[in-house]
């Protein structure tokens, strides 16, 4: 149990995936005008990564991994599949953004409304496919962990761009240098911002 | 873009149009400083110049081929599944990719680890692929291509430089700054080996691009 709650709080603020790994910067600079429609991407993007990472987690684990398909066959206990893995996660990350979409489309159209336009986005949002190859990489042992991880990434995804969202509203009023305007100001405003969340680095709860 | 799109009569394979396709991704249409594209997988590589150097050429090579497949068969794909059809094309790329660089380079391919197959998301491609090769031909959107993955690389490794210099006192794993200066009290800077200072970085040379052409600042 601590094991997992300590993973949870290093995902979002030592491990986050915008200030540490830089993934999903491209939506990440996109879309961080206005606080609302951040935080509606920002819900988007957690949602999608708590569904998908476990079920890459279950793939990865069942199928594409050395000896993964003993379970089918014992002649299948030396088949190496884990070079097709890329292909594989795409994959699932395309089909359930779509399954997602189809579903908070039926069940929740208030939500459906409110995410609508950024679901689809989501499917080539580094992000996502960076927790399910940080997954496999890191060899997390249970599903337990994988979704914890995956949640807690998500929550620092939202938390980083809920924050720049805040800041560039404010900073519309200031005096900003012309070449600077826009997207160096955003560049520069991560870069102080991910100085900030240096100083989580070494927390052990 | 359009002009590419209604010429008819055949052009030689370099011409100035099509010259200008490789040229303009290094200045005014650059992808990562004026299209904001493929930030994502690439700053976390330029630590070092080598990776960097490795994650550009890998990344070349990607979009100008799923550029060239993507415009070969682009009129027999559906128009609602196309997204999942260029993330097959691309996704096969990759693993192409990522099997070579493990198998020559192995201690590179190591260092970037995920970041490899992050070029699947890496928005250059599908900006590249929905922006340009599914309108055009097959030759321009592989020119494109190059053009696109070079004006990347030459920001990763413009940033790697300046990161590697300054970080750790080293051009390419050599060690450049003389040991005189260390003895005379010059401390390599450890805040350009972390990530916030990629960002910087990057945030800078935005700044002087801008400030050299002032058509690319925003109004607002």
């Amino acid at each position: 149990m601590d094991n997992l709650f300590n993973l949870f709080v290093r995902s979002i603020f030592i491990d986050n995936m915008i200030f540490a790994y830089f993934l999903g910067m491209c939506s990440y600079l996109a879309v961080s005008k206005t606080v609302k429609t951040s935080l509606g991407l920002g819900v988007a993007v957690t949602f999608v990564l708590l569904i998908t990472a476990p079920v890459n987690w279950l793939v990865d684990t069942y199928m594409l991994k050395a000896g993964a398909l003993s379970w089918l066959s014992p002649q299948l206990a030396d088949l190496d599949l884990s070079y097709l893995s890329f292909l594989i996660f795409i994959a699932v990350i395309a089909a359930m953004v779509q399954l997602v979409e189809m579903v908070v489309e039926k069940f929740s159209p208030s939500l459906y409304n409110a995410l609508g336009i950024f679901l689809p986005l989501i499917a080539v949002n580094c992000a996502i496919l960076g927790v399910a190859l940080f997954v496999q990489e890191r060899e997390y042992e249970t599903i337990g962990e994988v979704t914890v991880y995956a949640v807690g990434s998500g929550i620092g995804w939202l938390l980083a761009i809920v924050s720049l969202a805040a800041i560039r509203e404010k900073i519309r009023y200031s005096a900003v240098p012309k070449p600077l305007k826009g997207l160096g100001i955003a560049f520069i405003l991560t870069g102080l911002m991910a100085i900030a969340f240096m100083s989580f680095m070494g927390i052990k709860i | 873009m359009s002009d590419v799109k209604v010429k008819k009569e055949k052009d030689p394979w370099f011409s100035p149009k099509n010259l200008s396709l490789l040229k303009k991704p290094f200045n005014i249409e650059n992808p990562v400083t004026v299209q904001v594209l493929g930030i994502c997988s690439a700053l976390a590589v330029t630590v070092q110049m080598k990776p960097a150097i490795v994650m550009a050429l890998s990344v070349t090579i990607v979009t100008a081929f799923s550029n060239l497949i993507i415009a070969l068969i682009r009129d027999s794909i559906p128009s609602r599944i196309r997204i999942i059809v260029q993330l097959v094309v691309v996704a096969a790329l990759v693993i192409i990719v990522d099997q070579i660089l493990k198998a020559y380079v192995y201690d590179v391919s190591k260092k970037l680890s995920v970041f490899v197959g992050l070029i699947i998301t890496n928005c250059i491609l599908m900006g590249r692929l929905e922006a340009f090769a599914m309108a055009n031909k097959p030759w321009p959107s592989f020119i494109d291509g190059i053009g696109n993955g070079l004006g990347y690389g030459i920001i990763l490794v413009t940033v790697a430089f300046f990161r590697e210099l300054l970080g750790s006192g080293k051009f390419y794993g050599m060690k450049v700054i003389p040991d005189a200066f260390y003895k005379a009290g010059y401390v390599d800077n450890g805040l350009m080996i972390l990530p916030p200072m990629a960002l910087m970085t990057i945030g800078i040379i935005i700044w002087i691009q801008r400030w050299k052409k002032p058509e690319l600042q925003e109004k607002n």
